[in-house]
């Protein structure tokens, strides 16, 4: 930049951030959470205690670390981003040893009064060691094997820490986070499509080899692939959850049995229904109508995101947005694929709307630093 | 780092293009979710209602009150009690052994029914209630609920339980009901869902078992809201249920007591029935036993007492035995005989004490012989000899025919358990079941009711009212369901010859009452109250030659179960009949001796509607009779009222 940009463009300082603020992501976030608020309100028959009270005051405090992160400038999180990528590695290689002393709570680390999921957190260290990475390295070589080779590295070494714990869903994620963040960054389609060729084709020998004399897995192994792509194979296992959460969904109709009037939620017929099925709950009592009213809110997260980020001219900003998006889309995506019977049940929650605070804290974080990308964007004085 | 503004223009252009393409796939993603929630939402919506309607309403059956069974008086033989029982749910008591040991402190409760209560409860899922007592009174009950609050997840509830107000007297005939068994419920095509109801109870034996379809009644429902575990959440309508028929039987109480009390320590069953129109007043079988054991559940030792006694309690005896009906079969040979001019009554036939056929000599039941008897002389002296002759006459096959036209060998159509249809031989029986022709000895021996022939008491007791009224009398046990009286038949004429007829009812008049009867000691005096009858004394076993060598001559010698069985019939008043008896006293050794006072004691009975009445005895035996009357009196007891109140250990 030159100096007469500099002149002529800066960053907000002081309490005029707060005019920067991405009000309309804010407003569609807590949008999105208060609709958690009401159905974690329904799901609980009514007792606001139970888990509408806790999730609020989750929502407040993660909110004040969204915008506390928000208010600190860009710059700072890009040079944090190395460090904060370290620490959740060596948190991940914490919980792979001392995690393990705590009865198959791995996923959790015992830090004093919070339980930290390490996992959670490196979803987002993940996104912005990427995004730093590209935003460092040189435009020309993205595409170079060995550069795509270290990224690859970067995504690697903590999915395979969490797919030990053992996490499968959430290494996808960091996987499909990590992976987009270098779509955007403008690595080589090809890379993309071989990998995708890869996979399928691994598979599909994998499958081929099935019954014949060089039969890659076990029976069981084969089986129990079944089951987690046809649940209705193992009736009173994962099937009978899925078909009741269709079942919620489906009875639901066009405007739904009303509040607190959805019967499979209210009778516990539901399972998981304040996390992983509660979008179920809110299909149930408020149909076809409340369901795509709350698609409509995330997608308005989404676009809200991209045009931030398509405004940024810096790449590391840009890269970050995009890369925190996309985690959320993922959330959401594979939850809703998973609630209406597309997709495989992995524990993947409703992001803002299912009851957990880990989840909604790193979120939140993850739009934290949204928000300081918005904000810190070098402007033309007004 | 600096990087020149060319890179940078490079960079956001190729970051803005990738974001559309992906910004574009995820709106495709979403337009999917979309389409999948349309597609449920809408399309399959009212299907998806449907199972979430299945899913949330469960039907709960109401079980009826079963239908009460009452005498001809109305005195009530089988009836619902409140039965007060104490209730569990884990969930809301915590630990179940606490809380057993806290409900013990209040209520009776043994170390080994604290155990099966305690296994009962963590069988069944933490929201099921588990009974964990029974029986229980009023007093108990106000215990356990005063205590309440220090007993969460403890309730008393009541519900209804069978109870048999005259225990053992009408056991065999009312029967009783237990919980249903998998027997039961394999044994119906299509079992009534209220069958599956737990501890759900069944009529098991007798007119319980009989008409069960019609005493049970039909379920009522009660839908309720459950949830995914299937606890109820609230109930959203309710049904009651039909009650169950009222039955009345026949039978009168004060009589059944008399009769069954009479009967005493022997192995012995006694039917009293109407001789117009066959309803059965009384039907005993001694020994009996108490029904409402089994309501609650009979105790091992119990039933194993029942098992192993060998006057056999559970058996019905007056229509599950089967014995040789000795010279009580006599009237039938003489009947056959009449019916075919083969012979007439006042034609005589000369005793010697034995006849002679084909080599073989049967011998009369007094040796000395009889000299030459007719009809009424041959029935009141029981000589077998005159038979003898009679059955050689009339061969087997018109015997046979005359037993049957007598009501004998034949199943009843009667709501009583395991009828047995007795034995009336024929040459095509013996050639089917043993295989071998008929031959003249068999006849000989089937005219006085020994070798095959066998009769049920009540058999016997409806030949007597054949005999007595010369029409084709049936047994009735059912006088009205739910107070439709059921229409008493109009019993055809069996077309005997009226004379022969009047000269066998002569001959069982004199049986009692001409002092060369065999039952003379145990004539009626009152001339209104008369009775005619037939002893009988059928051997089971004959003496040995070994026991005879030994020196035993009498009955009383043998063991008992090696003795003869001791048979009455009798119908009174004798000119006018209105009620026939029939007495076996399983090995009680004779007729006249041990049957026909019994038989005497219960038709008076029945004449007078109450206790026999003392004047109607010979003089002489007024004091012994009178002690005896007062002594059986003092043993009948009123209506029970169920036994409340856990048994203390």
């Amino acid at each position: 930049m030159s100096y007469l940009e500099y002149n002529v463009k800066r960053s907000p300082s002081g309490l005029r951030k707060v005019l920067y603020v991405n009000w309309v992501l804010v407003l569609l976030l807590s949008a999105v959470a208060c609709v958690g608020f009401l159905q974690l309100y329904s799901v609980s028959g009514g007792d606001f205690s139970r888990w509408a009270e806790p999730q609020m005051q989750r929502f407040a405090l993660s909110i004040t670390v969204m915008f506390v992160i928000a208010f600190v400038p860009l710059w700072f999180w890009r040079s944090m981003a190395g460090m904060a990528y370290a620490v959740s590695v060596l948190l991940l290689l914490g919980v792979e040893f001392f995690g393990s002393i705590g009865m198959g709570a791995q996923r959790w680390l015992e830090l004093g009064p919070i339980r930290l999921q390490p996992s959670e957190m490196t979803k987002i260290t993940v996104i912005m060691a990427i995004a730093a990475y590209y935003d460092w390295l040189d435009i020309r070589k993205v595409s170079h094997p060995l550069w795509v080779g270290v990224a690859l590295l970067i995504i690697l070494v903590p999915a395979f820490l969490v797919v030990k714990q053992p996490d499968l869903g959430t290494a996808l994620l960091i996987i499909g986070g990590g992976g987009m963040v270098m779509f955007f960054a403008g690595v080589s389609l090809w890379y993309f499509g071989g990998v995708i060729a890869l996979v399928v084709g691994l598979i599909s020998v994998v499958f081929a080899s099935r019954g014949t004399s060089w039969q890659l897995l076990h029976d069981y192994q084969f089986r129990r692939i079944d089951t987690f792509l046809d649940p209705s194979l193992d009736p009173l296992g994962t099937s009978y959850h899925i078909n009741q959460a269709m079942i919620a969904l489906g009875s639901g109709g066009l405007s739904g049995r009303g509040f607190m009037q959805g019967t499979q939620s209210r009778l516990n017929f539901l399972p998981e229904k304040q996390t992983d099925f509660i979008f179920n709950t809110l299909a149930e009592e408020f149909g076809f109508i409340g369901g795509v009213f709350l698609l409509a809110l995330y997608v308005g997260i989404i676009v809200t995101c991209v045009v931030a980020a398509m405004q940024s001219r810096n790449r590391f900003a840009a890269l970050l947005i995009l890369g925190i998006a996309s985690n959320f889309f993922l959330y959401f995506a594979v939850n809703m694929a998973m609630v209406m019977g597309l997709a495989p049940v992995v524990g993947v929650p409703l992001p803002l709307v299912s009851y957990g605070g880990s989840a909604m804290l790193m979120i939140l974080i993850g739009f934290g630093l949204v928000q300081s990308a918005c904000i810190h964007r070098p402007r033309e004085r007004a | 780092m600096k990087r020149p503004p060319k890179d940078t223009e490079e960079s956001a252009r190729r970051i803005s293009r990738r974001a559309m393409l992906m910004g574009g796939a995820q709106m495709a993603f979403a337009g999917v979710l979309v389409l999948r929630m349309r597609q449920l939402q809408l399309g399959q919506s009212e299907e998806f209602r449907l199972l979430a309607e299945e899913n949330r309403i469960n039907i709960r059956l109401l079980p009826p009150s079963r239908g009460l069974i009452a005498d001809r008086n109305g005195n009530l033989l089988a009836q619902n009690v409140q039965n007060y029982r104490i209730v569990l749910v884990r969930e809301d008591a915590g630990e179940p052994r606490a809380a057993l040991e806290r409900l013990a402190q209040l209520i009776p409760l043994t170390a080994d029914e604290i155990d099966r209560a305690e296994r009962d409860i963590m069988r069944h899922r933490p929201f099921v209630p588990v009974t964990i007592a029974d029986q229980l009174n009023w007093e108990e009950v106000a215990r356990v609920a005063a205590n309440a609050p220090a007993l969460p997840g403890i309730t008393p509830e009541v519900g209804l339980s069978r109870f048999y107000p005259f225990g053992a007297e009408f056991a065999h005939t009312v029967g009783y009901v237990g919980p249903v068994s998998e027997r039961d419920l394999e044994a119906r095509e299509n079992p009534d869902p209220l069958l599956m109801i737990p501890r759900f109870q069944i009529g098991k034996i007798g007119v319980e078992r009989e008409y069960e379809d019609i005493l049970r009644g039909s379920a009522g429902h009660r839908r309720i809201e459950v949830n995914a575990v299937g606890r109820e959440m609230r109930e959203l309508d309710r049904q009651e249920g039909d009650a169950g028929a009222n039955v009345q039987l026949t039978l009168d109480r004060a009589l059944q007591a008399f009769t069954l009390a009479r009967l005493g320590e022997d192995s012995a069953a006694a039917a009293v029935i109407e001789v117009q129109t066959g309803n059965i007043l009384a039907l005993a079988s001694a020994p009996s036993f108490d029904p409402n054991l089994f309501v609650r559940g009979i105790s091992v030792a119990d039933f194993a007492a029942l098992r192993d006694n060998d006057h056999r309690p559970m058996s019905n005896k007056t229509v599950q035995g089967a014995y040789p009906p000795g010279s009580t079969f006599k009237p039938v040979t003489a009947l056959a005989a009449f019916d075919a001019r083969l012979a007439t009554p006042d034609e005589r036939v000369f005793c010697p004490g034995y006849i002679e056929v084909s080599n073989r000599r049967f011998h009369c039941w007094n040796r000395g012989g009889h000299g030459r008897v007719n009809l009424t002389s041959a029935l009141a002296e029981s000589c077998d000899v005159y038979f003898y002759e009679m059955a050689q006459r009339v061969g087997i096959d018109r015997i046979n025919a005359m037993a049957e036209r007598m009501g004998l060998g034949f199943r009843y159509e009667l709501p009583l358990s395991g009828i047995s249809s007795g034995l009336n031989p024929s040459r095509e029986w013996k050639r089917e079941r043993r295989d071998a022709e008929w031959v003249v000895g068999d006849t000989i021996n089937a005219s006085i009711g020994q070798g095959y022939v066998l009769t049920t008491p009540l058999q016997l007791a409806v030949m007597t009212a054949r005999i007595a009224t010369g029409r084709a009398i049936l047994p009735r046990l059912v006088h009205a369901i739910d107070d439709v009286e059921q229409p008493v038949p109009e019993y055809p004429q069996l077309g005997l010859d009226p004379a022969a007829l009047a000269q066998v009812q002569r001959g069982m008049w004199e049986v009692s009452n001409s002092n060369r009867g065999t039952a003379y000691g145990s004539r009626i005096v009152s001339a209104d109250l008369r009775m005619a009858g037939k002893t009988g004394t059928s051997q089971v076993f004959s003496i040995t030659a070994a026991e005879r060598a030994a020196g035993i001559r009498r009955q009383d010698q043998l063991p008992w179960n090696r003795r003869d069985h001791a048979l009455f019939i009798c119908y009174a008043p004798d000119t006018d009949p209105r009620y026939a008896v029939s007495v076996v006293v399983e090995h009680g050794g004779g007729g006249s001796s041990v049957a026909a006072p019994i038989a005497r004691d219960i038709i008076l009975a029945a004449q007078n509607g109450g206790l026999p009445p003392v004047e109607a005895y010979p003089a002489p035996q007024r004091n012994r009779i009178e002690s005896m009357i007062r002594a059986i009196s003092d043993q009948i007891g009123p209506a029970a009222t169920p036994e409340t109140g856990r048994r203390r250990a």
